[in-house]
Formats: structure tokens, sequence, C-alpha cells
């Protein structure tokens, strides 16, 4: 897209500030604003590893399209951070503007012929505005909402009404924050032409949408799911997911007479107790789950191994960071994807989840419960902080009330009393997934589960054929999990084409903003987006039905074109990877570029 | 391997308050060495079990890895039994009973299991006070793996090739009691008089009752030079209180109270009576405890009994103010908040 387009209600808008500052509440307040114009918009949060004092930016993306993912683009920077002032000034697209206060001056060396850059003594005026130390620096922020609001042309009427939607327990700072506001609106209106080019512009009402995180959605479908024991450790990015699930179990799982809970969240000691809590749990037959990320998965690994091997129903939500070891953790990726599907030693594989944005959380949360009991084996949801902490506009959450749990193959005392034996690890159905009983029941469904080596009746065994037997039994099951798991989803090109591109998780939008670009270069590809492991059947009709396979991710090891190679290696050749793995979300530029690279390269051989 | 146990109807059998007989607490044969402590401390258990008169598959029997925790294999084979990973007991049985809090939960441990691989769990199951039995079978060494050292294993205390234990042991009572546990006995897997009680009134305690079992290891542990030796502990223990269990329904006997017994009511009704043997001795006070058990130790004594008891902590789904009935007892309707609510909910996120 060129510069000179349009850039009403297409525009990025970037804001640096310092970590601890409060310059959240002011970058919510525009993102909302903004959606309530009815503008497909998305806000990603970078974030430092820190509580206070290091640069911290937010990015918001306005979209006429709908375009969710980074673009690689700044068209407006508020430069609020002396620290980053000069990356920030770099970062700015030709043609942009940048914001700075201009109650100390800047270096003339620092400033660039390409954009335009506005001074706003923001400082000065809180400072003659407000009398309180820490209310001016809060309200410095609030400030260049207001500029911004003059400039871009976002509802001041809005603005209001979500300054009282928000401080509603407390007027009086609705009244301090809209003071703040008009201070950087009235300058701006003063000293500068408004509005900009890149503005925003009423185009509806967002009704059907909601803003949410994938951590929040994630925790509320545990709650739609009915899960009632959630064990945790915290671990960043993974932390909102426990807190969500927590609030909305206060909210509708406490009594409001006595005060009892329908749950029980406990914060384990590390994350090997964390999955032995979600275990044991699903052993009584209670549904729980751990949300975690990939350093809690490495220590989790032996407690997924024996829920493999003995069978133990169980959830584990990894909001991926960026690996390895403790790596970047407020940086996203998809590096855990070989560590889920294969978690522990011996032969072991697990179903993968993936969702590509917070709706699909919601519901995939659900479907992981689901999953997990009827085919009794861990299932891992992968979700990354690029989903999980930043804000995204989604079609509003829905649930069927006719939805009941599966439960899976359980056997109550009525069906044990009919049954001469017991069997715990019988394939009676053929289908690979035997029947268990719960404790508390019946003595005669008691078992004894154990992760040593045991035989299809449960007993322990160090019989080879035996062994053997079980082994091969869980492929049996892993082919009827082929049936189970989630479709991929398939989105043809308008034309017969011989490129495909297969992504997953978070690089869905940036795919399909890749598509449109390339479509108008000519580029027609036709694009399978992949939502579980093990593939199910349309995935490698997919690749065969393609010459030419751009499999994207965000990692550099190209874990799940392994995977898929794994599955069928004899179209190795028909794959290209496109892998983005420094630790941003992945901009569709990266896949324009991944695709036109190898086409030219491709025409010149 | 596990041999199951053939089960011969006994006329005249002794039978308890729900018809079931001693039999009916018993499991899979053991395929411990001959003599082990571990199949005496077995035997306790399914006499503690048949005297209380508990449904078999109200049980749930968990442990870690090791030659301890084989042994839930060998008792109540009506129960659902966990051989988990090692050193994780405490966590599975905090979860299962997080999801089921009306399940009694006893987990079997060894002193490798608890106090090395498991430290870190041994110590928040406890710190979390979860309502189980922890029972440690403490031989001081490692079965399995052939005479290894455990961390329970005394300083200057030698292996059976004569290697001498050079580092301080961890002591399972006194770390337990310092965390802040509400319930904790040590007794002699030679001594069932002592340990029947004892695991009734554990068990019965509404919280995590830790009992620290010394269980010999004839094969790699009951030389000379050993401290965990059926000789060395016979000779060094002493008794510093005695207990029984007396059943809500039961009355309690005029004769219990010889010497100076005092009746500690626990929340069901039941009443633990507790003896002291010495004097000196006040288990309900922490300080007091661990101080006499400092006193014992360097005396040279393996001091047993119940040794600290606080029945008033809140156990962890008091402290949680779960719901009465059983987690996963409870309908969906009552879990799931509905399509309305969220509805309603979404309001706020436009």
């Amino acid at each position: 897209m060129s510069a000179t387009q349009s850039r009403v209600n297409d525009f990025v808008l970037k804001i640096a500030t310092v970590n601890g500052t409060g310059s959240a509440s002011a970058n919510g307040l525009l993102m909302k604003a903004l959606f309530r114009m009815g503008i497909p918009v998305t806000g990603k949060n970078l974030f430092p590893s820190n509580i206070q004092g290091l640069p911290t930016w937010y990015e918001i993306r306005a979209n006429r399209e709908g375009y969710m993912s980074a673009s690689g683009r700044v068209d407006v920077m508020v430069a609020m951070n002396v620290q980053t002032y000069q990356k920030d000034l770099n970062e700015v697209s030709p043609g942009g503007v940048l914001i700075y206060d201009s109650t100390w001056p800047r270096e003339s060396t620092l400033l660039r012929n390409d954009i335009t850059v506005l001074g706003v003594p923001l400082a000065k005026l809180c400072n003659e505005a407000f009398s309180v130390a820490r209310i001016r620096i809060l309200m410095k922020n609030v400030a260049y909402a207001g500029v911004l609001a003059a400039l871009m042309d976002i509802d001041l009427k809005m603005i209001k009404k979500l300054l009282e939607e928000t401080f509603a327990a407390k007027p009086k700072l609705v009244e301090s924050n809209l003071k703040a506001i008009m201070l950087g609106y009235d300058y701006a209106m003063e000293n500068f032409t408004c509005p900009l080019p890149a503005r925003a512009e009423v185009m509806g009402d967002n009704s059907g949408n909601i803003m949410i995180t994938g951590n929040e959605a994630t925790g509320l479908g545990c709650l739609y799911a009915g899960a009632t024991v959630g064990a945790w450790y915290p671990i960043t990015p993974s932390t909102g997911v426990m807190d969500s699930f927590t609030m909305y179990c206060r909210k509708f799982r406490t009594d409001p007479e006595t005060g009892e809970k329908r749950y029980c969240i406990i914060q384990a000691e590390d994350e090997l107790a964390a999955a032995g809590m979600v275990l044991g749990a699903n052993w009584v037959g209670a549904r729980a789950f751990t949300p975690t990320s990939g350093p809690g998965i490495s220590l989790m690994s032996e407690f997924i191994g024996f829920a493999y091997y003995a069978e133990i129903p169980s959830v584990f939500i990894d909001v991926q960071r960026v690996g390895p070891s403790t790596g970047m953790p407020t940086r996203t990726q998809q590096g855990d994807v070989m560590l889920c599907a294969y978690a522990s030693h011996g032969d072991t594989k697990h179903p993968l989840l993936f969702p590509s944005n917070p709706h699909e959380c919601f519901h995939m949360a659900v479907t992981a419960f689901d999953l997990a009991e009827r085919l009794q084996t861990p299932v891992f949801m992968l979700s990354d902080l690029d989903i999980g902490m930043n804000d995204w506009m989604v079609p509003e959450l829905t649930w069927d009330d006719n939805y009941r749990p599966d439960r899976g193959k359980v056997l109550g005392p009525e069906d044990l009393a009919k049954m001469e034996r017991f069997s715990r690890y019988l394939d009676v159905d053929g289908d690979g997934i035997t029947y268990r009983t719960l404790p508390g029941e019946d003595p005669k469904g008691a078992y004894f589960v154990r992760g040593s080596g045991h035989n299809r009746y449960g007993a322990y065994t160090e019989d080879s054929d035996e062994y053997q037997d079980v082994m091969d039994r869980l492929l049996v099951k892993w082919e009827t999990a082929k049936s189970l798991v989630p479709d991929a989803v398939l989105s043809k090109a308008d034309r017969p084409t011989r490129l495909g591109i297969v992504a997953y998780g978070s690089s869905d939008g940036a795919v399909t903003e890749a598509r449109d670009w390339l479509e108008e270069k000519g580029i027609h590809a036709d694009y399978l987006r992949i939502r579980a492991f093990p593939f199910s059947r349309e995935v490698e009709e997919f690749l065969r039905s393609h010459d030419t396979n751009f499999v994207v991710e965000q990692n550099r090891d190209a874990q799940m074109k392994s995977l898929l190679m794994l599955q069928a290696n004899d179209i190795a050749n028909r794959l290209v990877s496109i892998l983005h793995y420094n630790g941003m979300p992945i901009p569709s530029g990266c896949i324009v570029k991944g695709v036109t690279d190898h086409l030219e390269k491709e025409a010149a051989a | 391997m596990t041999y199951a146990r053939p089960k011969i109807e006994l006329p005249g059998q002794e039978k308890n308050d729900i018809g079931l007989t001693l039999r009916d607490y018993e499991g899979s044969l053991s395929t411990l060495c001959a003599g082990c402590g571990h199949d005496s401390i077995t035997a306790a258990l399914v006499q503690a079990l048949f005297e209380m008169a508990i449904e078999p598959e109200q049980l749930i029997k968990m442990s870690g890895i090791g030659c301890s925790s084989k042994t839930p294999a060998y008792f109540v084979h009506g129960a659902h039994g966990f051989n988990s990973v090692h050193g994780r007991m405490p966590s599975v049985a905090t979860g299962a009973l997080a999801g089921h809090r009306n399940l009694i939960g006893i987990g079997v441990s060894g002193d490798g299991d608890s106090l090395s691989i498991g430290f870190g769990q041994f110590g928040h199951v406890i710190r979390r006070n979860v309502n189980m039995l922890y029972l440690i079978e403490n031989n001081g060494v490692y079965g399995l793996t052939k005479g290894q050292f455990s961390a329970s294993a005394d300083a200057g205390s030698t292996g059976k090739k004569g290697e001498v234990n050079q580092m301080q042991n961890i002591n399972a009572v006194a770390t337990a009691i310092s965390m802040g546990a509400t319930f904790v006995g040590r007794s002699f897997s030679g001594d069932r008089d002592q340990l029947v009680p004892l695991i009734k009134a554990a068990i019965a305690h509404p919280g995590c009752a830790l009992l620290d079992v010394i269980s010999p290891c004839v094969t790699f542990n009951d030389h000379q030079g050993s401290t965990k030796s059926y000789s060395y502990v016979r000779e060094h223990k002493s008794r510093a209180t005695e207990v029984d269990l007396v059943s809500p329904r039961a009355e309690i006997k005029a004769s219990y109270y010889s010497g100076d017994a005092h009746p500690v009511l626990l929340h069901d009704g039941s009443t633990i009576l507790l003896k002291k043997v010495d004097p000196d001795y006040d288990p309900t006070r922490r300080n007091n405890a661990l101080g006499y058990l400092e006193r014992c130790r360097i005396r040279g004594e393996i001091v047993t009994g119940l040794l600290y008891i606080d029945q008033n902590v809140s156990d962890m789904h008091t402290q949680c103010r779960t719901l009465a009935t059983p987690l996963r007892d409870e309908a969906f309707a009552n879990l799931n908040p509905g399509s309305e609510a969220l509805a309603e909910l979404q309001k706020g996120m436009k």
C-alpha cells in the first residue's frame, strides 16, 4: 500500500512511554473510542520484563478492511519517553507524524525531514493545571490522548462517555481526566492544522464485536467448560488466564449467601506440582486444567508422559513466549509446537489445538476438555503472547445452552453391576479408547493407575507382548483422535492455483492480509489454517494438491513443517518455510516478501 | 510384579461395623523382600482401616516411586490407587482431594521420595494442610537402586559396604512441625500396637497428618553401623505419647483416662485420646515439641508417638471456602453461567 493512499480509518498509532506511568488507561481509552466509532481496531502491547522504569510501547492499528496483524508501519508516533526518542523517531514511516513533549527542547540533530514533528508542552500544561506531582505524571499521559483526539478526529463525546463509564464510581476522576484531555485537545486545535490525513471517521458501531484478550477469553472458556479445579504456577504470559478464570468464578460460582465456592484454584509451588494436581483432579472426575508457558511445559513433561501412558484426561494451556530457556518472556513466538506434540520421554504424542484469536480461545478451551475426556489423554491448547495479552477485536462470544460436557467413557456402579469384571485398558469398542471408572463409587471399579508397564487389564507387567499390546492400542486411539480434533479451515483463492499457504495460530491475520496484497500483485494462493494436531485428513490432501505450500510459522526451526513432513515425508519438496521469530508478532509484509522472493527465485532458476 | 491374593472366606471371621472382614482390606501379595518393614506397615494400615470400618471405595491410595510407593497395591483392593511419579504424590493427592473432598486420602511415600526428590511437594502439601494421611516409610536408604544413602540417613551411620554418611540428615518430623504441620507422629514398623492407633488418629485428623515410620530395609540397611536397623531402632526408641482414637459413637471408658490422658476432640465428633508417657512433653505446643525432639536427638533417642497436634488449623478446603459437595459431583448447570450471562458480561467489552 502506498503512503499517498487515504489514511482515513487506516493507520497505526504507536505510543512510547515508561513502564508504570499509567499510560495503559490513556491507550485503552483511545482504542475503545476508535472501536465505538465502528472502526476495526487492535492493540498490541510491547512491554519489558519489568515492573517500573523501562520503556514500553502500545501500538493501535485501526483498519477499515479489518486487518488485525502487525503492519510494520507507524503513521503517528507519540514519543513520551526521552530514553527511546531517537529509536521512535526513526521508526515513523515517511509522511508520518511524531508528537513529543516540547516542555524540554529536543536536539535539532534528531529531526527528520520526511515526517512532521509536532511539539506539545504536555508537562508544562499539566504542571500548571494540576498540583500533585503523581497526578501531573498521570495526566500528562491522558493529555496526549486529547492531542490525538484533535489531530485524528477521535470523537470527544465518545471519550467523555468512556471516562464516565470507567470512573462511574469516582466522578471526581472523570472531571480531572477530562480536564487533561481538553488541555491537549485545545492546544492541538489552536496550534496545528487538524485533523491529520491519518484520522478516524465513524463507520458504524461495532455492535456485533467485542474487545478482549486471548487470556481472558481462555479463562472464560474454562469456566463455561465446567472446569472446577485450576492449578497453576504464575508465569508470563499465561497469568491472565488464571486471573480471568478466578474473576469469573468469583462472579458466577460463589454462593451469594454462604460464600461457598463451586471451584478450587490452587497456586502450586511449581509447574511440576500444578501438573500433578491437574492429573489428580481429573482422575477423580473433576475437570481440571493448568495455564502455563514453555518453561512450565518443560517442567511438567514427566507428568505429561504419565498422563499419556496411564490415560488420564488433562488440559494444558500453553501461552507461548520466546525461548529457548528464559528467552524473552514478554515477546511472542510459536516455539513450543514440537515440545508439546511429543512432550515427555519414551513414545508419546499429544493432541494440540491452535486458536488463532481470542474468539477461538474461548471455544477451543471447551473443546480441549471434551477431547481430553473423550480421548483420556493430555490435550494442549497452544495460544501465544500475541493472542493472549493483546487487545483483539473479535465477534461477540456466543454460547449454546444445549451444550453438555463430553465426559467420555466412564462406567458407574450400574454399568459395573452388569459386568463380570472391569478391566481398565481393554479396548472393547475397537477405537483404542478404553473405559475408566472414578474413585468414590464402587469397589468393583477399583484399579491401580501406574506409569510403570501395565497390561490391558491394568495389572503391572514386564512381559514384552503385554507391554507392546498397550502401546499399539494407544496408536489406535491416536487414529481415532484424527477424526475428533477440529478440522483445518480452507480458504480458496478465487481461481485455481498451484500455490498454497499453510499457517496456524496468531499468524492467521497476517496471512489474510498478505493474500490480499499478493492478489493485487497477481499472485493467488489457497490458504489452509491448521487448527489441530494430529492432522485431519484434509491437511495432507491440501499439501498434495499444491505444488508449493508456504508454511508460515513464528519459530526458527520450522516446527510445524517438521510435523507435516513426519506425516507425509514424500511431500517435503512441496513445502517452503516462511519463518518469523524475532519475538514481535508476524507482520503481513513478511509473508508477502517470503512468497514473492521464492517465486522470483523459482522463475530465475 | 503384583500377584492377586486368593480370597478365602473363613467362617467366623470378625466383621466390622459395615460387615466387612479384615480380608476385605487386603490388597495384592507384596513383592517386597521377606522381612521388609514396609509389609508390617501395610498390615497396620489394613488393621486400622478395618477397625475404622472405612468403605473401601471411599479410600484413595497414592504414592510416588520407590519400594515404599509399591505398597498401596498391597492394601484395600477395592480402593482406587495412583502410583504416580517420583516425589510427586503430594500434588496428585492435592488435586484428587481438591476435586473430591470427601474421599479419604492416604499417601504412602519414602525417605527418598519425600526428603530428596519430593522435598518441595512434601513441604507444600503440609503447608496447604490437605486433609490426608501422609505416611513416610523411612528406611534411610535407596532400595531399588541398591543401597545409596538417603537424605534421612544419620550423619556417621554406615552403609552396607562400610562407607560413612558424612552429611546431616533431614528429620522429617522436625521439618514438618517447623513448616506448620498440624499432625505429626513417628513410629516404628515393628511396633504395631503403637502404629495402628496412630494411623487411625491420623486419618481422623482434619488436615494433613504426617506419620514418619521408621521401617528397616532388611537387604541394604539392617547391619551394624546403621541407625535404621531393627536392632538399633528397638534399642534407641522412646515413647513420648500414646494415642487412641475413639469414634463418635463409642463411649469413652473411664479406663482410658489412666495416667495423663487427655481427650482431643475432633470436628467430626471423634476423639483422640492422648496420653503423655513423658510428663515433660506437650504435643500441642510447637516450641515445646521442637525442643523435646532436639533433646531426644542429643540423647540419641528415636522419639515416637504423636509428637504434635493442632486440630484447629483450617484445611485446604476451609481456606478456599470450597463447596461441601465434592466439586466433581456438582451439576453442570451450577458451573456454567449460560448464554444470557455471557451476553451480559460482554457489554463491558464493547
